[in-house]
């Protein structure tokens, strides 16, 4: 996509700048972005880790119908935590860890516009989650109520440390308005001289637009938290009908924020499988531009479908069919980034290597998970659907095969770049494998038992869906196990165990970030690169 | 590259302010939490204690970090591309804020265009109103709630009608003070900054009055229904923002003081008469659809 003119070997020749502070200041006060990016997918992976483990308890319950294990309580404590740590503390810190260590490299910038601010953002995340695990051992427990903290749950129903949860959101949405403020003043501001706007790499873009949308979103998030919290604590009724307030306004609030998020989490999974594609299947993306105006159709019709998560709870008819049009629009633009890929492999060299399979894996299954999206945009049958496993099917496909599986590509396809080594090719086979055939035998089944009518968000089922059940048990707890293998093996990459890697590293990989040395020395493009 | 210039973009050593502003976040967060729990079970504990310390921990990163940020924009660090960074960066802050207001503006019109009329039996929900609540006649402001509490609505004439003249003269001023300053008219430049602070002050001391003069006399309150709600939460917020404006200028005007600021090496005080004009804005927003409609 884009040629470099003069050299980087500049880096090379001062020693100096290449000096990394060393112990544990190095990390507390960094305002390196390829340190800030490491700290955030470490943060980012041990999250997917204890946001795993309490998946594990989930599934442990539902492995036989009836009350075994947990009490109903803490079951409704697991599953709304693990969704909290999934979503803010797993997918969403990960894409920003990958944004930090990339963009940068990718546009030729010699580090994020704000590395202060970047150090800030990332810094108060743990504490955030630490508030957020805190309140689990707290009198009541932790918030029980969905990720989704629907009012009156979380505000008449709730225990009182929905106050901390509150607060900890208030955290983690700072963390993630200063992040996107960071990247998109990065973009705008820092491309290398020749790096015009329709020559940025897709990951980029991508990004963008995911900033753009952080930063309309997630104050919204705030607004919906504090009026919870003085719904409960201050006596106002936003969402109590005896004072005026309606509940229903509280889920309009939260959906106005929440599906923009749900893209959030996925159009830089977008940007990373059209990054990975091209290089494996040694030809240009196809279609390049249409991908970038569907990415911003997309990111633009985000904001007009939010109802299609409130089908059931009660709008006039109009409205019902206008969020129903509204979101199968949003199909077309993602047939096209399907379609692009799928085009760009047409009559290509391909080779499989890791981050190729995660990204064929991403295709398919991402596709899967937009197709059953597509049954629950229509509504009529979506009073059906609504509140099944057949939902949960639908955005775990999305979500852990979809944005999951882009952030594994991703970590393999860039890591050589990260480390100077290639990793242990062994163990990401076992790992790819391991994860494809358990996450299926897992997330698919889950269709079946949500069409037939097993509610989600309940510790009990009926007898008739035991066997399934059963079966996607065992599938969750062999995905958590093969988590353990990805474990393994970025503990031996960050040793720098593993064969010298070359700069290029991938034969067909293109692009400024390929272009600097691996290991990526510690400062790069102090002089900015000259794009053609 | 050669025949092209470009200045060195600075990126800065390591420093230890953001995590100070770490903890000091943590601090507050965790302080507020315990805090409110503390007040609504009516029992002791170091909530407010350690929602203290984190304030004070801010401050004191607040001060560090913008005193290395001065010393660095002073000793000519900043080149011109730097400066567009800040200076985007702060747009995009003000959206987000645009944003966060937009969410209670959002809450504002849903209960007036949709909940109220609702719950008075408007568009098919004639039952909602005879089961629930049959007495309940839907006006806005909303004086009576469908559960009984009874308020009163502030009127925009009087203290809310002179506190939008006054911000709106407060953005001239401001305004005035920027041209002044990009001119290099450094006394008309302490005057005019002189003028916003006060009026600034004004507003919020006459804001102040307000409150007590709802709480006191009117018997409107924060808990009185979804239009005390909103009422309070909007000027409340909006009035944090005045507050959180008006400290800005003052530090502005410390600087200017000391000399700080020429027309080429501005930020700061760029960033801040932006902020205090979207403050303007926001009231403005507030007046029409709080007060006046
Ligand atoms: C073709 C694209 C898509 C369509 C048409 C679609 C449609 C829908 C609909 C209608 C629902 C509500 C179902 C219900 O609750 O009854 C839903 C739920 C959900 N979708 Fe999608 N979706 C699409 C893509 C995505 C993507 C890309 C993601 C995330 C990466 C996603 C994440 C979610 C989540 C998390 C939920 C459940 C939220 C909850 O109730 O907790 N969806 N989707
Ligand atoms: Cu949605």
């Amino acid at each position: 996509m884009s040629t470099v003119t003069n050299d980087i070997h500049h880096d090379e020749h001062h020693d100096h700048h290449d000096h990394k502070p060393s112990g544990i200041k190095r990390w507390l006060y960094t305002t390196n972005h390829k340190d800030i990016g490491t700290l955030y997918l470490w943060f980012a992976f041990i999250m997917f880790l204890i946001g795993g483990a309490m998946a594990m308890v989930i599934r442990a319950e539902l492995f036989q119908p009836g009350l075994q294990i947990v009490d109903p309580n803490f079951f409704n404590q697991m599953t709304t935590v693990h969704g909290l740590i999934m979503v803010f503390g797993a997918v969403m810190p990960a894409f920003t860890g990958l944004a930090n260590w990339m963009v940068p490299l990718m546009i030729g910038a010699p580090d994020m516009a704000l590395p202060r601010m970047n150090n800030w953002s990332f810094w108060i995340l743990p504490f955030a989650f630490l508030i957020l695990l805190m309140s689990l051992f707290m009198e009541g427990g932790g918030p029980a109520f969905g990720w989704t903290f629907y009012a009156p749950l979380s505000t008449t129903y709730s225990n009182d440390t929905t106050a901390l949860f509150v607060f900890s959101v208030h955290i983690m949405g700072a963390s993630s308005i200063m992040g996107a403020i960071n990247v998109i003043v990065t973009i705008l501001n820092m491309r290398a001289p020749g790096m015009t706007f329709m020559k940025m790499p897709l990951f980029v873009w991508t990004w963008l637009i995911t900033a753009f949308l952080l930063i309309a979103v997630m104050p919204v998030l705030a607004g919906a938290v504090t009026m919870v919290l003085t719904d409960k604590f201050f006596g106002t009724s936003f969402f109590d009908a005896a004072g005026g307030g309606d509940p229903v306004m509280f889920q309009h609030i939260f959906w106005f924020f929440g599906h923009p998020e749900v893209y959030i989490m996925i159009l830089p999974a977008f940007g990373i499988v059209s990054q990975i594609v091209p290089t494996f299947s040694r030809k240009k993306l196809f279609g390049y531009s249409s991908m970038v105006y569907a990415t911003a159709s997309i990111a633009l019709l985000s904001f007009i479908v939010w109802a299609h998560h409130m089908f059931t709870t009660g709008m006039p008819v109009g409205a019902e069919l206008f969020f129903m049009f509204a979101t199968m629009l949003i199909s077309v633009p993602t047939g096209v980034k399907v379609f692009n890929w799928v085009a760009t492999m047409w009559r290509g060299a391909i080779s499989f290597e890791i981050p190729m399979m995660f990204s064929l894996a991403f295709i398919v299954l991402f596709t899967i998970g937009g197709l059953s999206g597509l049954m629950l945009a229509i509504t009529p049958v979506d009073f059906q659907y609504h509140d099944t496993y057949f939902v949960v099917a639908h955005f775990h496909y999305v979500l852990v095969t979809g944005a999951v599986f882009s952030i594994m590509a991703a970590t393999y396809y860039w890591l050589p770049k990260w480390t100077g080594k290639m990793f242990d090719i062994t163990l990401a086979k076992w790992h790819f494998w391991c994860s494809l055939i358990s996450v299926n035998l897992l997330f698919f089944p889950m269709h079946f038992v949500g069409l037939a009518g097993m509610p989600r968000r309940i510790p009990d089922y009926a007898l008739q869906f035991a066997d399934f059940n059963k079966w996607i048990s065992l599938g969750g707890f062999a995905f958590g196990l093969s988590q353990l293998i990805f474990l393994a093996l970025l503990i031996k990459a960050c040793r720098k165990k593993g064969e010298p890697v070359s700069a290029q590293v991938w034969d067909g990989a293109e692009g400024l970030e390929w272009e600097v040395p691996s290991p990526a020395p510690y400062h790069t493009f102090e002089t900015p690169p000259v794009v053609k | 590259m050669s025949e092209q210039q470009y200045e060195k973009y600075y990126v800065p050593d390591q420093s230890p302010w953001p995590f100070v502003g770490a903890v000091a976040l943590f601090l507050m967060a965790l302080g507020a939490g315990n805090f409110v729990i503390e007040m609504k079970k009516g029992t002791d504990g170091n909530g407010a204690l350690m929602l203290l310390a984190g304030f004070v921990v801010l401050l004191v990163m607040l001060v560090g970090w913008f005193k290395n940020q001065i010393d660095e924009s002073m000793s000519g660090m900043h080149s011109a591309q730097l400066g567009r960074s800040y200076r985007q960066g702060m747009s995009w802050f003000i959206f987000s804020e645009v944003m966060f207001f937009f969410a209670f503006f959002g809450a504002l019109f849903y209960a007036r265009v949709i909940a109220v009329p609702w719950l008075g039996g408007a568009s098919n929900n004639a039952m909602t109103n005879e089961v629930l609540w049959p007495t309940f006649e839907a006006i806005w402001p909303l004086v009576e709630t469908p559960g009984g509490t009874t308020t009163e609505a502030m009127p925009w004439t009087g203290l809310p009608l002179y506190n939008t003249i006054i911000l709106l003269v407060s953005s001239v001023t401001a305004h005035i003070a920027h041209v002044a300053l990009e001119k290099g008219e450094r006394g008309k430049l302490k005057l005019f900054l002189g003028i916003t602070i006060l009026l600034g002050c004004t507003f919020l001391y006459l804001q102040v009055v307000e409150y007590i003069h709802a709480y006191q006399d009117m018997g409107l309150k924060l808990d009185s229904g979804i239009y005390g709600n909103t009422f309070f939460m909007l000027t409340g917020f909006h009035g944090l923002h005045v507050t959180l404006g008006t400290l800005m200028l003052i530090i502005m005007f410390g600087r200017v003081l000391k000399g700080h600021f020429s027309p080429d090496n501005q930020f700061a005080f760029q960033a801040t008469s932006w902020y205090w004009h979207f403050v303007d804005v926001v009231w403005v927003c507030l007046f029409v659809f709080v007060y006046i409609l």
